[in-house]
Formats: structure tokens, C-alpha cells, sequence
């Protein structure tokens, strides 16, 4: 009998154990890409003492993680206020900004020309999708809709667009990603399915492994992770660099937007002009492009 | 007197510790039902258990693939993991000399203490290149060009085969080590060889508790998580061969759960949580019977 109950303990135990295997897979951040110390910026404009209050953001999923960093770095400067990051989607962030049910809504998409003048716009950051291959892969350009062929199936060999002959391994990030999401949307189109056989990696540093990896892949990165492991190849004609970006000739990018109801007042003032001081664009510069 | 209220109270709190673990466990329970549930009231029961495209985003859920990959996976860590486990048990029970011993009993101990990322990594950079050069070269006139990437079913198997053989090769040990010696020199005396008493004799005796490890090692192979992420390819689709990508339910979870927004997909995923919950108590169910039938017959 006591033996038979310390089997019992043991089994419990073991699920326990188990259990905790799977707690273990609690949200990653994607590894922060390695970068020289920038040096310390002159000192800041004293921020008005004593603030206080409180920040409702909503919107797109995309600037969530950099709106949640600017955030902490904001509230680490000023105790008094709380800022809240929700998030719903670029549509739902407008929404919010029209409606003012959230002080700043968020969008990773430009604004289409019915939106446009509804509510005030503030472009916090740039983000720029580089599509990569191997370096030894010879195909350096592509047109977007080679890679749209390519990502949906269509185009399965890399001599099909002048590359050797071998199958292309298709690489994709998981579904929610916001970097999936912006590619989606500049490239696929709206409700187009990547193909079923794509294989699936789940930060933008797993993706970079994956394609250094692998001489016939093909996958999508956001900018602040590309490197000399993986080769970023030019869309119609155009090379994947922040100026070609910045001059908007590159088409594989988005605007990050905060939009608010009206000229922003006080702390929600006094949060955009952090978020566009050369403080606030440093912690933007760490994964996606500044506005300055 | 007060000796007495000691020892109650030692008793007691012993108890208490030990009941915290069931405490866990229904909290655990109830919380990813509760958190599930609406996925199942959504997508009906049986279309999330059997359908065959996971679409999030377009709100198409279901996890056949995901359910499938997981016993393929494990199938595959099982069917090399323990003739590998038991070779190396019956080795360091009955053959080992103590200088054999004292290097592989350590060098087990340690694979048991690696975390499961660095034999992901190990996986990714060695595993998964090497099954892609196998897959272009000699296989590769007859496997889909789409098979040929190294990241598959065979590749999670391999990592998981070699991360569950601490379980196998210790508890096999203590089951043949824990067999009567009078087996043995019954067994020797009657004529028979040593090989003959370890095939006939010992490992027949120790049966159950070897398939005792076998379950609790298909219960670590089912739960692992993020070795089998970084060499399986992720794609949620019905693997076609050993070579094909593969998600399992715990990487489903795992992958989408960062980004998954409030709503259908999350809860989405905590209801593959459920299944994967109920499928890790039917295996420990399983590893109880068993070791339950031990005590039996011993």
C-alpha cells in the first residue's frame, strides 16, 4: 500500500513535471540583434516634473512590441503615468482614434485617402521587409510578383527565375506574426495563402538560421535582422537599404502611425514627443527605421 | 507528549506539501478548460480534433496534423530510443566492468542535465543538415522537392530519441539490478550462458518495469517543446513521410502563443493545450497501470 502511494506521488509528480515542460514555453522576445554602444545622447530637454496620468493605446499588433517598449522606457522616466498597450489590429487602432475610445490608436498601415483627415497623424517608425536567400544563392533580384509565385506555390525552382536548378524551400513565420502580416499584405494581397508546404519559423532570428542554413531557401525579414549570413535580394530592382526606404523607391515597407482624435495635449503631448525625441527614435532604431 | 504533537505536525506538513501538487495540478486543469472550452463550443469538438487545416487567422482550426505529428514524433524517438536505452541498461547492469561504468554512468547523467534548447541547437546545426544532404543526394529523386530541407519528422525524432534516453537506460537499470539474484543463478546453474539469462531470464522478469520507462519516456517525448520548434519545420499539415515538416501540438502552442490575438486563436490554443493535456494523463494513466501490475506480481 505505501508503496502504491508513492507511485501515486510519483505519477503526479511526473505530470507535474510535465506541466512545467510546457510553462517553460512561455512568450519569447525575439533576441534583440547585437549593436555597437551608440553613444550617449546630449542631455534631454527636462521633462515637465511630476507628470501624471494615464495613456489607453490600441491597434495594430505590429507596433505592439515597440509601442510596449517606448512605454517602459516613458514610465521608467515618469512614474506617475501608466500606459496601457492593447492590441486589435491597424483597423481597430483608426477606429479607436476616430471614436476616441483610446487616446492614440496605432497603425501599421498608411491611411487610405477616406481615413486621411479624420484624425492627426504621427509617424513614430518605418518598417522595412527584406526578402533573403542564401549568399551563395546567384539570384539577386526579384520582381514582386516572383515572389509572390514563390510564396504561394506557384514558382517551385530556383531556375525558374534564373537561378540553378533545385527546389525552393519556402520559409515563413507563424501565423499573428506582424512581420507575416506586413509581408501579407505588401506582397500576397489580402486572403492569399501561402503555400501549405512552407516551412514555419517563429522569430525573426530563427528565420535568419533557417536561410543561412540552407542554400535553396527563401524567407522574410525585418530589417534589424539582416546580416551577412543571409543575403537580402533587391525587389524589382531596388535594394533592401533603409535610404532606399527612406526615399521610398523600396516597396517592401510600412509606416508605423500613432493617431490620435485631435492635436494631443498633455501626457499624451508630452508621450509622442518622447516617442520622436532622438531618446524615443534610439530605442525605434534597435529593430525598425527612424523617422529622422 | 510533545514528542507526539511533533510528530503529528511533521506528518501534517508533509501532507501539505504533498497535496500541493494536486492542488496545481486541478488548478492547471481547470484553468486551460475553462480557457478552451469556447474553442471547442466554436469549431465543435470534433471538427478541432480531426480537421486538417489550421488557418488561424481565417479562423479554420483544427489540430489532426498537430495530433498526428506529435505520435509520429514520438513514434520515431521511441523506435530508436529504446533498443538504444535498453542496450546501454543491460550493459551497465549485467556486462559493464567498473571502468566502463564509471564513463557512461556520468556521461548519461549529463545528457539528462542539458536543456532542451541546446539539443535543439545541436539538432539544427548537425541533425537537420546532415538529413538534408541525405534528402538531396541520395534520396532525391524520390522525395518532393518540398521533403528536402532537413527539418522532419526524422530529424524531431532523432533529438527526442536521444533526449529520452536517460529515462530509459536509468529506470531499466534499476528494474534488471531490483530482479532476484536467484533468477540469475538459477538460470547460470541450469547451463545457460549469460546472454541466454539476460534474453530469457532477466529481461522477460523485468518486463513491466522496462515498459514502465517506455511510457514515462513517451510522455517526455510527447512534451517537449522547443527542440522539437527549432528542427521540425513547424508546417500544420499531415506529415507524408519522415522526411516531411511537422508541427506537434506542444510546438502549436508554443509558436503562435507570443502573437496570437485575444479571441478565437488564443483560445484556440489553450484548447490544444487540453488535448495535449489529456493526452499526457492517458500516458502517465498508462505508466500507473503498469507499474501498478509491478508491485502485483513482485
Amino acid at each position: 500500500m505505501g508503496i502504491q502511494r508513492m507511485r501515486w506521488l510519483t505519477v503526479l509528480l511526473a505530470v507535474a513535471l510535465v506541466l512545467g515542460l510546457l510553462a517553460g514555453c512561455a512568450p519569447k522576445k525575439p533576441a534583440e540583434p547585437a549593436k555597437p554602444a551608440e553613444p550617449q545622447q546630449p542631455a534631454q530637454p527636462q521633462q515637465p516634473q511630476g507628470l501624471s496620468g494615464s495613456i489607453q493605446i490600441a491597434g495594430s499588433t505590429s507596433v505592439q512590441p515597440l509601442s510596449e517598449e517606448l512605454a517602459k522606457a516613458f514610465m521608467t522616466k515618469n512614474p506617475g503615468v501608466t500606459i496601457n498597450v492593447a492590441g486589435g489590429g491597424s483597423g481597430a487602432g483608426i477606429k479607436a482614434a476616430q471614436n476616441g475610445t483610446a487616446d492614440i490608436g496605432a497603425s501599421s498601415r498608411a491611411l487610405k485617402p477616406e481615413e486621411k483627415g479624420t484624425v492627426v497623424e504621427h509617424q513614430i517608425a518605418t518598417d522595412g521587409i527584406a526578402v533573403v536567400v542564401h549568399p551563395s544563392n546567384k539570384v539577386d533580384g526579384l520582381t514582386l510578383a516572383q515572389v509572390k509565385d514563390i510564396f504561394t506555390g506557384k514558382i517551385t525552382n530556383w531556375k525558374q527565375v534564373g537561378g540553378k536548378d533545385a527546389p525552393i524551400t519556402v520559409f515563413r513565420r507563424e501565423d499573428g506574426s506582424g512581420t507575416l502580416g506586413a509581408f501579407t499584405e505588401l506582397v500576397l494581397g489580402e486572403g492569399t495563402k501561402i503555400t501549405d508546404k512552407a516551412l514555419q519559423q517563429n522569430s525573426n532570428g530563427a528565420m535568419r538560421t533557417a536561410v543561412a542554413g540552407d542554400p535553396n531557401a527563401i524567407g522574410f525579414l525585418s530589417f534589424g535582422y539582416l546580416n551577412n549570413e543571409v543575403k537580402a535580394v533587391k525587389i524589382e530592382g531596388v535594394e533592401a537599404t533603409v535610404d532606399n526606404v527612406k526615399a521610398g523607391k523600396y516597396k517592401l515597407s510600412r509606416p508605423f502611425l500613432y493617431l490620435t482624435q485631435k492635436q494631443p495635449e498633455g501626457v499624451v503631448k508630452a508621450y509622442i514627443d518622447f516617442v520622436l525625441s532622438p531618446e524615443g527614435q534610439q530605442i525605434v532604431g534597435k529593430e525598425y527605421i527612424t523617422v529622422k | 507528549m510533545r514528542r507526539a504533537v511533533f510528530e503529528r505536525g511533521s506528518e501534517v506538513a508533509l501532507f501539505l506539501a504533498a497535496l500541493i501538487a494536486v492542488v496545481i495540478i486541478v488548478l492547471i486543469g481547470t484553468f486551460i478548460l475553462i480557457e478552451g472550452l469556447p474553442a471547442f463550443e466554436r469549431t465543435g469538438l470534433l471538427n478541432f480534433l480531426l480537421g486538417h487545416e489550421w488557418r488561424p487567422l481565417q479562423g479554420v482550426f483544427g489540430i489532426f496534423p498537430m495530433i498526428v505529428g506529435s505520435i509520429a514524433v514520438t513514434a520515431v524517438a521511441l523506435a530508436v530510443g529504446v533498443p538504444l536505452g535498453l542496450a546501454t541498461a543491460i550493459f551497465l547492469a549485467e556486462i559493464a566492468p567498473p571502468r566502463a561504468e564509471r564513463l557512461v554512468r556520468p556521461a548519461v547523467e549529463l545528457l539528462a542535465g542539458i536543456p532542451s534548447v541546446v539539443y535543439g541547437l545541436f539538432g539544427m546545426t548537425m541533425l537537420v543538415p546532415i538529413i538534408r544532404a541525405l534528402a538531396q543526394t541520395w534520396l532525391g529523386a524520390s522525395l518532393d522537392p518540398q521533403f528536402r530541407a532537413g527539418y522532419s519528422v526524422l530529424a524531431a525524432g532523432l533529438v527526442l530519441a536521444i533526449m529520452i534516453l536517460p529515462t530509459i537506460i536509468n529506470i531499466a537499470e534499476d528494474v534488471l539490478r531490483a530482479q532476484p539474484l536467484e533468477y540469475k543463478e538459477g538460470s547460470l546453474a541450469l547451463g545457460a550462458t549469460h546472454w541466454q539469462t539476460i534474453a530469457c531470464v532477466l529481461l522477460p522478469a523485468a518486463r513491466p518495469g522496462i515498459v514502465a520507462a517506455i511510457v514515462l519516456a513517451m510522455g517526455r517525448a510527447i512534451g517537449e517543446t522547443m527542440a522539437v520548434i527549432m528542427v521540425a519545420g513547424n508546417t500544420p499539415v499531415l506529415p507524408q513521410s519522415l522526411f516531411s515538416p511537422v508541427r506537434t501540438l506542444t510546438s502549436n502552442i508554443a509558436l503562435e502563443m507570443p502573437y496570437a490575438g485575444p479571441g478565437a486563436h488564443s483560445q484556440a490554443l489553450y484548447a490544444t493545450g487540453v488535448v495535449l493535456f489529456g493526452l499526457t494523463m492517458v500516458v502517465n494513466l498508462a505508466a500507473l497501470l503498469v507499474s501498478r501490475r509491478r508491485v502485483k506480481r513482485g
